[in-house]
């Protein structure tokens, strides 16, 4: 090769070796050639290439003043050529995983620079900028410090090339949720037995279907005295008004309806409509307390045994809907019920 | 919150804490194939135990 590649390492303060939280507000800075560890960084890269600075930044100011951060840090990165950044690992540490992603993205779409983050699977900064650009999983600890930088080099040291690139799998990078066709040497029904040997073989296997992880949440305390609670009632059954105003789909999501039930004891067939392409929907409409138990719950606070009911129910139509749409939907009508006092709620779900 | 749904492996799976098993698939809070009368009892009896579910320690 007749010219070496470029490269620029992104630190925080800590691994520029500047100060621990106490230095967290060092501003944007760029020295010539590595730090710490990025001499084990020059190592992995190899002859080809050559870290030719070191970019660094407090983790506080960064994540307090993003923008400033970036124009000043890709400012060296353009000043220095760079034609592959580098960033982290940040390991765990999430401030530092949220600066490496926001720099790595930033160089990549503004400067068309070849860029690897590196950090922990679970650090926030991987769910956000993962889709957006090539993050090693470093694992939690500094423990795996070198291996990390040998992968980063190798997957960095091929996209500075426009070299193709493989599998998450095979390149040791967090998966980007892109699907590529490939044809395949043998039928599914052969893969799917030889995956299925090799698990009862106990032997490492890989499935071509990543399945969804969801975060789950923390059990909210359990509810005191019912006679004093206030329960809202929520459905992802697709509940609607008849005639549907607020237009919410019957299948895949984006929105939800509030229905005002203020001196409504129970649900009519003729005033209320399931809106669902995922159930039939036939035996809610005829009686859409078997969807929503408003009638019920009347009842029982009319009997002092739970203290109201919520004035709005609260529904959205949940077939096939996108994990990301339902937590925001969630979250969105989570953060309305306790805006609002509710100290309870029952979901009904289909 | 106490969800009141039919497959409760799924709910366990996204992460609900406190899910109880549900009318159906169609009709959560009822069941069609019961009287009137007997379907109102089965809702009221559904509906306090999810109240209960929301007062138990997860």
């Amino acid at each position: 090769m007749s010219q070496k590649i470029r490269v620029v390492h992104y630190l925080n303060q800590f691994f520029a070796q500047i100060g621990g939280e106490d230095k967290g507000d060092v501003g944007p800075t760029v020295k010539a050639g590595v730090i710490g560890a990025g001499r084990a960084l020059q190592q992995a890269l190899g002859e080809d290439a050559e870290v030719v600075a070191t970019i660094f930044c407090g983790d506080n100011f960064f994540a307090e003043q993003q923008e400033q951060a970036i124009n000043e840090l890709l400012r060296h990165v353009a000043e220095y050529k760079a034609e592959l950044l580098i960033a982290g690992p940040a390991f765990e540490s999430g401030r530092y995983g949220v600066a490496c992603g926001a720099i790595c993205q930033a160089a990549q779409d503004k400067l068309r620079v070849a860029s690897v983050a590196g950090m922990d699977e679970d650090n926030v900064g991987a769910a956000l900028y993962r889709k957006h650009i090539y993050i090693v999983n470093s694992g939690a600890t500094i423990a795996r410090m070198v291996p990390t930088l040998q992968r980063m080099a190798a997957l960095g040291l091929k996209l500075a090339r426009r070299d193709a690139i493989g599998k998450p799998a095979d390149e040791g990078y967090l998966s980007r949720g892109i699907k590529r066709n490939e044809l395949a040497a043998k039928q599914p029904a052969e893969r799917a037995v030889d995956m299925l040997l090799a698990k009862l073989a106990g032997k490492e296997f890989h499935s071509e279907i990543a399945t969804p992880k969801f975060a789950g949440g923390k059990a909210a305390a359990p509810l005191g005295d019912l006679r004093s609670a206030v329960i809202a009632l929520v459905t992802d059954g697709g509940l609607v008004v008849e005639g549907n105003p607020d237009k919410i789909e019957p299948g895949r999501p984006t929105r939800f309806t509030t229905i005002p039930i203020h001196n409504v004891n129970t649900l009519a067939a003729d005033k209320y409509d399931a809106v669902h392409s995922g159930y039939d929907t036939a035996s809610a409409n005829l009686d859409p307390n078997r969807l929503v138990p408003l009638d019920t719950m009347r009842e029982l606070a009319r009997e002092g045994v739970i203290g109201s009911v919520h004035e709005f129910i609260h529904s959205t139509g949940g077939a096939h809907a996108a994990v990301d749409n339902a937590v925001q939907i969630g979250r969105q009508i989570a953060d309305q019920l306790k805006a609002a006092g509710v100290t309870g709620v029952i979901l009904t779900s289909t | 919150m106490t969800q009141i749904c039919t497959m409760i492996p799924v709910a366990k799976e996204v992460g609900s804490l406190r899910a109880i098993a549900a009318g159906g698939i169609v009709s959560p809070t009822g069941n069609p194939e019961l009287s009137p009368e007997k379907e109102k009892q089965f809702r009221r009896e559904l509906v306090l135990r999810a109240l209960q579910t929301l007062q138990q320690e997860v």
